[in-house]
């Protein structure tokens, strides 16, 4: 056997030309996983003898001369809000404890239609609500980069299994940066495209005009191989924008000379100096490589957190409601309907997910609508012609991904308004529905990943990833230094 | 929902109960024919195993999204304008509330933008009911109430929940207060289930919940400002609906005499003791929580599409029944044209008069010997016609007539002229008609004098006779009109 | 973030919510909830000042109109399948305590 290939691409290459078995990579990965896995809980469920089964029958197909699919053979693992089939799809919630789903998301479909093993489901804040993990039923996700601290998050467990090469790539979802900051704590590339790309069927909703899945790869490539092979419409989401699959290997050579990155002038303020250098650093990056850099207003942009702190509980509470023991998941028993109701609900849910609801709940109720949930909608589009305002002179927008590199366990756990801090710069591209990306960009002083996050308009991927490539060879010449 | 602003047309003073006026409005909601539900692609049939017609969607299951079913909105455009509405941009909103046979804890339903607005219903007798909207929703599940008594909620020991209704699509046809009358209540559900039936948007059953209805009843003195309004659930046949108003009515009357208020509450319509209960009072109602539903894009038909729904609709009803009374000279709001339009016979009558029939006679015999026969009948209309020539040329007498058209119906059809022969059903000529006559005024010239003195029930023993005489073959008619001109 | 309850949410109310979204809490939860619900809302007051009269409110991240399905119906989900997920089930249906207490 050959050396095992480490990347997605390279993966399903050999596979597809039969000079790797996908049993023998997906071996190699496993043994990963049980080497490390109890250090680092990326995993709710680890799906062995499935992802076996599906390998074997990759190979079986490649040694009868027939085609896998573009991602034969390649391991991944799925955020455990993703409905798999047959397989428990938990949220990281006792509320969904045991449940076992009766289809498929879209995506998880997809992903099996071509060739791609999946390996497992991964830890995540409960029904996604937080930026750390440390909100999930099962316990916290760790950081492979340094253990003592989080795994960012929602998505922290899909970012670590990446960081830890349990899997070249996994899914994630994105509602407020749930996909970008943990990849940029973890040190991985993470990607939330435009709303309405990726088919959210089967996505546990948390905010649905928010939600979006994307990708996480060790690099630019592979993320642009992933979410090529889960973009394009269809029919079982209404929001699915009506168009075929985006196209982004093609784009990925191509320079950025001429290309006006956007600087924000009046960025939210706060964010550690180490992080603020590490973006300084990828503008003169991009300025070396023929861009230019270009100043952008975005006044409203500092009212991101307030709406989306308005706008997502609203939609999660009544997103949240159907979890009321009736039909699956937890049902604590009591005299009548309504007190199974009260009880399962506040036993089944965790208090992040407690909080939200109550909030979102407060913000539609009568008399408060108007007050809060209608004024963030206003608030909404202030910050989307902002956006319009600045992508009429700019191609992409680059800022940091997350304030601060990953955080010690613990240290914000109770203090909620600091934890959402995490989330002010990624909120307003869901606001917006805008595609974002997160590429690592270095270390902090303390050697803890530091990632940049590129912003683009909607469907504008391809100067996405030509950006976010062009920072990616910067840091692969420079080996790690700028 | 409540209309912002209640508008009601002029109570003509011709119902009252005890000097009250009724001021009555009604929500009705019909379930669609479509083949699937509004939101997903499991199938939408009544009377099936429980629980076999789910999907995702339908169940709420985690990560279920909802996509709208064109024809669902296709058949809504048909109600809409056939109730003319205007047919507008509309959007869906989440309706937060829960309860076990409402899946997601939420209905998804048409708000402040509704697809149809705006529109009326005419009445047989000409007076217009308003129609304030007319908007899709999601029907929800169905629950039974096991142990207790009788199957009702209170008392029972569990309950069970079957999703096979969960998602059907419904529209609700909101009317407005314009209904004085318990008869104007029933008219209006029956006209409306003419049209929902005529559009092919509903098989509208009462009777298996396809088509639902809700009274909001108050009362006033002739000219008083607005009473405060009951709405009255569970009336499951138009006859019920006529009741329930009435008994409402009077028992709010009953209130006020006393001196006592009426609580603004819903109320629950008991067909067995034939009064109503209370259901809940507005004072606990829920905060609903209305807001976009963020998995759906707006709606918007568009003209081409709203104008070709508006070109395919059938003649309605009452067109139908205009255009069988100038036909036959019958009045429209008349039994024989209404009965018959209703069984959507109309056209049959037309096609009988095509055939060289009298049109009259034809609506006659339909409404008559048709009852079982439906829109389609199995008398082919020419045989129909055949039969109805011989009787107005004198061929036939009328009850002759009634012989050969039941055998006709029973038969799916035949030659009429080979029935009456094959019966004995001679014609009688005029001249040998004139024979007995003239025997038999001077057999009876008493009573042939009393007649002639104007005192016509002498007459019947002169039919007698001469019925008697023919051996049944003449026709009675003929013997009256032969005894009118020879008295001169 | 101030830590002292502000005028901006009562218990009652917070009690109330946790009433409409069937949330069991306890006397303590409703304190606790109290406080940092008002520290949000305090936070997000932020926004109080902001004139949205002319505004358009956004609910839509990429605006599409129109989309359908088809009126073809798709196999039903198992039964079975489904039942097994469910907490109780009885004749083929769901199981449910008695339906009372469910206005307010």
């Amino acid at each position: 056997m050959s050396a095992t290939p480490s990347t997605a691409f390279e993966i399903a290459a050999a596979v597809r030309a039969g000079s790797v078995r996908a049993i023998d990579v997906l071996e190699a990965h496993l043994g990963r996983i049980a080497a490390r896995e109890t250090d680092i809980h990326a995993f709710n469920l680890v799906t062995a003898d499935e992802a076996r089964a599906a390998a074997t029958r990759i190979d079986d197909l490649v040694a009868a001369g027939r085609d896998p699919g573009p991602l034969a053979g390649v391991p991944i693992a799925l955020k455990d809000n993703m409905c798999t089939r047959g397989v428990p799809t938990t949220c990281s919630s006792r509320i969904l404890e045991g449940w076992k789903p009766p289809y498929d998301a879209t995506v998880v479909s997809r992903l099996a239609a071509m060739g791609a093993v999946s390996v497992g489901k991964t830890n995540l804040d409960e029904f996604a609500m937080g930026s750390s993990t440390e909100n999930s039923a099962f316990g916290v996700t760790l950081n492979p980069r340094d253990t003592s601290r989080v795994a960012g998050g929602s998505s922290g467990g899909s970012a670590a299994a990446v960081a830890a090469a349990f899997a070249p790539v996994s899914l994630g979802s994105d509602t407020g940066g749930s996909i970008r900051q943990p990849a940029a704590l973890c040190g991985v590339v993470g990607v939330k495209p435009t709303y309405g790309t990726v088919s959210r069927y089967g996505l546990v909703a948390f905010a649905s005009s928010l939600d979006q899945i994307g990708p996480f790869s060790a690099d630019v490539r592979d993320s642009a191989l992933i979410l090529e092979s889960i973009s394009g419409h269809d029919p079982l989401d209404s929001t699915s924008i009506p168009q075929g699959p985006l196209d982004l290997l093609s784009v990925l050579d191509h320079d950025v000379k001429g290309m006006r990155i956007g600087r924000i002038t009046d960025m939210p303020e706060g964010a550690d100096p180490d992080v603020l250098g590490r973006l300084e650093a990828a503008f003169d990056a991009l300025r070396a490589a023929g861009a230019t850099i270009v100043d952008v207003e975005l006044p409203s942009l500092k009212y991101g957190l307030t709406a989306y702190y308005l706008i997502a509980p609203a939609e999660a509470s009544s997103n949240l409601a159907r979890y009321d023991g009736v039909r699956y998941g937890r049902r604590v028993d009591a005299v009548d309907t309504n007190s199974m109701y009260m009880a399962t609900r506040a036993a089944g849910f965790g208090d992040e997910v407690k909080r939200r609801i109550m909030l979102g709940t407060y913000a539609l109720s009568a008399g408060y609508y108007d007050a809060y949930y209608g004024k963030a909608l206003k608030v909404r589009r202030l910050i989307s012609d902002d956006f319009a305002r600045a992508y009429a002179t700019a191609d992409v927008l680059l800022t940091p991904t997350s304030p601060i590199p990953a955080f010690k366990v613990g240290e914000k756990a109770d203090d909620p308004l600091s934890m959402y801090l995490c989330d002010v710069y990624t909120i307003p591209t869901n606001l917006a529905g805008h595609p974002a990306m997160s590429v690592p960009f270095g270390d902090s002083r303390e050697g803890l990943p530091i990632g940049v996050q590129v912003m683009a308009s909607t469907l504008g991927e391809q100067s996405m990833f030509k950006v976010a490539s062009a920072l990616e060879r910067h840091m692969n010449s420079s080996g790690g230094r700028s | 929902m409540s209309p912002a602003e209640i508008v009601v047309a002029p109570n003509d003073g011709s119902y009252l109960i005890d000097g009250y006026e009724l001021v009555c409005g009604l929500e009705v909601h019909v379930e669609l024919a479509t083949a699937t539900k509004l939101f997903s692609a499991s199938a939408n049939r009544f009377g099936d195993e429980p629980n076999t017609h789910i999907d995702p969607v339908t169940l709420g299951l985690p990560g279920a999204l909802p996509v709208l079913n064109r024809h669902a909105v296709e058949l809504a455009m048909r109600i809409g304008l056939a109730l003319n509405c205007t047919v507008q941009p509309s959007t869906f909103h989440r309706k937060n509330y829960f309860y076990p046979d409402m899946p997601k804890a939420y209905q998804i339903s048409q708000y402040d933008q509704p697809i149809n607005v705006d529109g009326w219903l005419e009445l047989p007798g000409g007076k217009r009911i308003g129609v304030e909207r007319a908007h899709l929703e999601e029907d929800t599940g169905k629950s039974t109430h096991v142990g207790g008594t009788g199957g009702r909620i209170h008392g029972s020991d569990h309950s069970l929940i079957d999703f096979n209704r969960a998602g059907v699509p419904l529209v609700e046809i909101v009317g407005r207060p314009d209904i004085a009358s318990p008869d104007e209540a029933k008219q209006y559900v029956t006209e409306l289930r003419q049209i929902l039936v005529a559009v092919g948007a509903s098989d509208a059953k009462m009777e298996e919940g396809s088509m639902r209805c809700d009274a909001n009843v108050s009362v006033r003195k002739p000219g008083a400002p607005l009473g405060t309004r009951c709405e009255i659930k569970n009336v499951n046949s138009v006859r019920s609906l006529g009741r329930a108003i009435e008994y409402e009515a009077r028992r709010q009357i009953a209130l006020i005499e006393a001196g006592e208020s009426i609580r603004q509450e819903t109320r629950h319509w008991d067909e067995t003791d034939g009064r109503t209960h209370t259901l809940r009072t507005k004072e606990d109602a829920d905060d609903y929580r209305y807001f976009l539903e963020p998995d759906l894009v707006p709606l918007d038909p568009g003209t081409e599409w709203i104008e070709a729904v508006r070109a395919a609709l059938p003649m309605l009803p009452r067109e139908r029944r205009l255009r069988l009374s100038q036909a036959t000279g019958a009045p429209a709001d008349g039994e024989a044209v209404m009965v018959v339009v209703e069984r959507g016979q109309d056209d049959y009558v037309l096609a009988v008069a095509e055939s060289g029939a009298d049109v009259a006679r034809a609506l006659v015999h339909v409404k008559e010997a048709y009852a079982e026969q439906g829109a389609r009948p199995s008398v082919p209309a020419a045989d129909l016609a055949r039969m109805i020539v011989m009787e107005t040329s004198g061929k036939l007498t009328s009850t002759q007539a009634k012989t050969v058209l039941a055998e006709l119906v029973a038969n799916g059809g035949g030659d009429a002229v080979a029935i009456a022969a094959a019966k004995g059903f001679e014609a009688m000529d005029v001249s040998a008609l004139e024979a007995i006559v003239d025997d038999a005024i001077a057999a009876q010239p008493d009573a042939w004098a009393k007649y002639c003195a104007g005192e016509e029930k002498a007459m019947g023993a002169l039919v007698g006779a001469i019925m008697k005489a023919s051996k049944g073959k003449a026709d009675g008619k003929a013997v009256t009109a032969l005894l009118q001109s020879k008295r001169g | 973030m101030p830590d002292t309850p502000s005028e901006r949410i009562s218990a009652a109310a917070v009690a109330k919510v946790a009433r409409l979204a069937r949330l069991d809490v306890s006397d303590d939860e409703i304190t606790r909830m109290t406080g940092q619900l008002a520290g949000m809302l305090e936070h997000f007051a932020d926004i109080d000042s902001l004139d949205l009269s002319d505004v358009a409110p956004m609910t839509q991240p990429y605006p599409l109109t129109n989309v359908f399905r088809e009126d073809v119906v798709a196999p039903s989900l198992d039964r079975d399948e489904v039942l097994a997920n469910a907490p109780a089930a009885e004749d083929g249906r769901f199981r449910v305590p008695p339906i009372i207490g469910l206005d307010g």
